[in-house]
């Protein structure tokens, strides 16, 4: 049987809020938030810690209730069907200890499918079905308490898919993780998605490489606030102004100063003190930062550099990141926040970052200037 | 179809709504997940026996010596052990079962129980009937043991109901530990210091190593409290059937409806305290999170 009509949104959120009645001052940890996730989608909540995040995913599961305002997920209230909401979703949280490590592998997945209504062989199965899909056949009956950071994670994300959720939770999944673990559950994610059409994952992480490579869409979040909504390559494009290029060139004797006069050139600099210094010398390869009004400029400077007698080595676009994105709403990094827990780590797998261009950014209004912690 | 699709729905609308009978039997499976982690350990930590079985023992046989000291009538030795094999049941309750929940709040997994789709009660069932296997075994390995150590002699003319004594004192001891466990997890440690404080009373009145009508008035009290006090009262009244010696409580079959009263007052209780705590839970959005 099935119902009339199309699917509601996978989740939609109209006015929440959130606020934590704790002492000396309530704290606001989500201050009106509207958000949209439709069925299928794979959203992302990008922001540093405190900002909101796992409150918000607290909400959605039904763990917390709203101060006000309304969330519904697939059109059931968060607050008063909550039931019918915990049938079709599950979760996943990074650093999750969960279970008892006195049960083998299987044993603990066979346990939570009985959470979820499975049948008994039907939840064998299915065991054995997933515990082969992340990689963790060889420790199919080792002790949970004896798997490393990395399998355990795997072992969570087996359990977020026992019950074949509609939509999934997954509160900063890779956390802590190394590379391979890392990689590895992305991976998982993305199959998941693909063989599996019209589930939702909403993810939740301050790794901004990750949010990039596997959201759809993202939700920038900070302060309770969501600041902005859209596809990555969209939200780029808010900060990226200028076009901007990193040539590496030979033999350009008048320096990057010579292509700064150009017609659409907004700047020319060499990329590093390194390549200040050959360029100065005379010698090597130089890689100069070129900033032009728009892409129809680099015709003119390529031209220029074969008149100036220079050798062209490599010429590649620079995009704008996530962070740069999240610096020209809120005006400061993630590293900046005052409450985070030191310095951020770099995402589980990620390529090192390339030197991008420091994007010019506006003096910043924060939505809520305050030095209180956000709970979340 | 591969793992990655399980079971194919039309929708999530449609995924979300189930009837009566797929209810009862997600809870019913969520009884025996849960009861499943206590049985299976009990095989692998075997460490158990010694402190679970033998160091209690050797309480009840201080007891059994003492009172063959006094030339205590031999009933008396009879009491203690029956004492003795059902304290394993209310250890389980005091220091597993109302612990529970605080635990499972620390390791993560209160939070994965609230957000799955069973009755929070059928995890506590199966707490207690993971307990209960457990607690079981160690007392029956007690009361063998002592009985053969110390020759014992039962005298039992009402079976039927003595088993059905038994059974209701461990429907009304785990529904007092289920009522525990949701209060230990509101209170949190003021609760635990509070029953460390009230152990050995308890233990006291609870007449676990003599018969409780000794202690009079008090002894009433726990009688009418304590499902330990009642249900083990009763039992030795029907285990020792023509005792000589008088023990000055209600007969068993009062004793018996006390102990219904008491599994129904406490289970409803349980309920109760658990539906306030997920309230609780979700307004101040502490509960079921881990102390980081």
């Amino acid at each position: 049987m099935t119902e009339a009509g199309p699917t509601p949104p996978a989740v939609e959120t109209r006015g929440l809020e959130r606020i934590y009645r704790i002492k000396p001052r309530p704290v606001t940890a989500l201050a009106g938030v509207d958000v949209r996730v439709e069925p299928g989608e794979f959203f992302g909540l990008l922001g540093p810690n405190g900002a909101g995040k796992t409150t918000l995913i607290k909400i959605l599961t039904t763990l917390l209730l709203p101060t006000s305002g309304s969330a519904r997920v697939f059109g059931f209230d968060v607050v008063s069907e909550t039931k019918q909401i915990r049938r079709i979703m599950n979760m996943v949280a990074g650093g999750e200890q969960s279970g008892y490590g006195i049960l083998t592998t299987r044993e603990q997945l066979w346990m939570f499918s009985q959470f979820y209504g499975l049948g008994t062989r039907e939840g064998w199965r299915r065991v054995d079905e997933l515990v082969e899909l992340v990689g963790l056949t060889e420790q199919r009956e080792q002790r949970v308490s004896t798997l490393s950071t990395g399998q355990r994670q795997k072992l969570n994300v087996a359990r977020g898919l026992l019950n074949d959720p509609w939509i999934l939770f997954l509160d900063e999944p890779t956390l802590g993780l190394d590379v391979g673990a890392a990689r590895a559950v992305r991976e998982l994610m993305t199959a998941w998605r693909a063989a599996v059409p019209g589930r939702t994952i909403l993810l939740t992480t301050h790794y901004m490489a990750e949010a990039d490579e596997l959201c759809e869409r993202i939700a920038i979040v900070d302060r309770g606030r969501i600041l902005a909504i859209g596809t990555p390559a969209e939200l780029k494009r808010r900060v990226q102004r200028e076009s901007i290029f990193r040539l590496e060139v030979d033999r350009l004797a008048a320096g990057a100063r010579a292509l700064a006069p150009l017609p659409g050139v907004v700047s020319a600099v060499p990329a590093s003190e390194a390549d200040t210094g050959r360029e100065a010398a005379g010698r090597g390869t130089v890689a100069i930062t070129l900033v032009l009004r728009d892409d129809a400029a680099l015709g003119g400077v390529v031209g220029a550099l074969g008149e100036l007698g220079a050798r062209i080595v490599a010429l590649r676009k620079s995009e704008p990141t996530l962070e740069d994105v999240f610096v020209e709403l809120v005006g400061r990094g993630f590293e900046d926040e005052a409450e985070g827990d030191g310095a951020r780590p770099p995402m589980p797998g990620a390529e090192p970052a390339a030197p991008g261009p420091s994007h010019t950014t506006h003096p910043h209004e924060p939505g809520e200037p305050s030095d209180e912690p956000l709970a979340t | 179809m591969n793992a990655l699709v399980h079971r194919q729905t039309a929708g999530p609308r449609e995924a979300a709504r189930w009837n009566r009978g797929r209810i009862l039997a997600n809870n019913l499976r969520s009884v025996a997940g849960r009861a499943y982690p206590r049985i299976a350990g009990l095989a692998r930590e075997p460490s158990w026996v010694f402190f679970e079985i033998l160091l209690p023992f050797l309480t009840t046989s201080s007891f059994v010596f003492v009172y063959r000291a006094l030339a205590a009538p031999p009933e008396y030795v009879g009491f203690v052990v029956l004492g003795g094999a059902m304290s394993a049941f209310w250890i389980n309750v005091i220091w597993m079962m109302a612990a529970q929940l605080y635990w499972e709040r620390d390791q993560g997994n209160l939070e994965l129980y609230f957000a799955a789709p069973m009755d929070l009660m059928s995890v506590l069932f199966g707490m207690a009937i993971g307990g209960l296997v457990m607690s079981s075994t160690r007392g029956a390995v007690v009361l063998v043991i002592a009985t053969l150590l110390y020759g014992v002699t039962f005298s039992v003319a009402q079976w039927a109901l003595l088993l059905a004594v038994f059974v209701l004192t461990l429907a009304a001891l785990y529904g007092l530990g289920m009522v525990l466990a949701s209060l230990f997890l509101m209170w949190g440690r003021e609760a635990w210091h509070l029953t460390q404080l009230l152990q050995e009373p308890v233990y006291f009145v609870s007449g676990l190593n003599f018969p409780v009508g000794r202690l009079g008035f008090l002894g009433a009290m726990a009688i009418a409290t304590l499902p330990l006090a009642v249900g083990l009262d009763a039992m030795r009244q029907l285990a020792f059937a023509g005792s000589a010696v008088t023990l000055g409580t209600p007969t068993p079959e009062v004793e018996a409806l006390i102990l219904v009263a008491m599994t129904i007052v406490f289970l409803v209780a349980a309920r109760f305290a658990l539906r306030t705590l997920e309230r609780l839970a979700r307004r101040e959005g502490r509960l079921v999170t881990r102390w980081r």
